[in-house]
């Protein structure tokens, strides 16, 4: 039953990932899949293997990958938008300035 | 999952998760997504206290809304002028990522009822690891032990921070 707010979750995430046109709101959806991801694997390891803790080590690392992941695309969103003033994605046609 | 407050506790989490994230990505200014985004992994937060799981619920709240939720909003202070709205989406392009969106929540909820055990499981006991017990596993090196994930992400997380100062630095 704690898999039914983590499968909405994710389906907003897919939702906003694919709609949203600003950079740093499809990052957010990101965000929201990510975290979907990770309800998964805990609930997974607690309702199945309550006495191991893969899972939870798993929703450790994810979350760690996930603020690295975040570090690095909004050091390139504010570099880009530095450089060509616009965060849109559907403006952002080239690669290099 | 017996006792009436921790199906309370369960109800409000959900109910806030399922319609923090429905406003995230749905919200016309982008610093109120973020808010929304906030409130959701707080959400999951408390998921993850109620399942036993205090060390992991203590870091989502350090990580994600002490971090990436700061980090998301001075991102988007430098970005946006403030009070400025979203364009409005066209409608094909809503269309198909509803449609993406619903054909997967429906694959994977008619999987997750049709498996329907799961659904109304009860919550076992165990789970509740001391820290000294989680700190024994993540550096250790025998079966059940995560030293060389451990190490490996100290790197990735060692090279983020030398790459997102490398990217952002003013030329």
């Amino acid at each position: 039953m704690y898999l039914i707010p983590s499968l909405i979750m994710f389906g907003c995430g897919v939702y906003g990932f694919i709609t949203r046109k600003n950079m740093i709101a499809i990052l957010i959806s990101l965000e929201l899949m990510l975290n979907s991801v990770d309800i998964n694997f805990v609930v997974f390891n607690r309702f199945l293997y309550p006495d191991q803790m893969d899972g939870m080590f798993f929703a450790l690392f994810a979350i760690a990958i996930a603020a690295a992941e975040t570090a690095v695309a909004i050091a390139i969103i504010i570099n880009i938008y530095r450089v060509a003033k616009k965060v849109d994605i559907s403006e952002i046609t080239k690669l290099k300035f | 999952m017996d006792s009436v407050g921790n199906i309370i506790v369960y109800v409000v989490a959900a109910l806030a998760i399922i319609g923090c994230s429905i406003l995230a990505v749905t919200t016309k200014k982008i610093l109120r997504s973020a808010t929304y985004l906030l409130f959701a992994l707080l959400a999951t937060a408390v998921i993850y206290f109620q399942m036993d799981y205090e060390f992991l619920g203590a870091v989502q709240i350090a990580v994600y809304a002490g971090g990436i939720v700061v980090l998301f909003v001075f991102a988007i202070m430098l970005t946006h002028k403030p009070g400025k709205d979203a364009e409005p989406l066209t409608s094909h392009k809503r269309w198909m990522g509803v449609g993406a969106a619903c054909a997967g929540v429906i694959v994977c909820a008619g999987a997750l009822f049709s498996y329907g055990k799961f659904c109304c499981a009860k919550l076992l006991p165990g789970g509740n690891f001391d820290i000294k017990e989680l700190g024994t596993a993540l550096l250790d090196t025998d079966k059940f032990g995560y030293l060389l994930p451990f190490e490996a992400i100290s790197i990735l997380l060692l090279a983020c921070i030398i790459g997102g100062v490398v990217i952002a630095r003013r030329r």
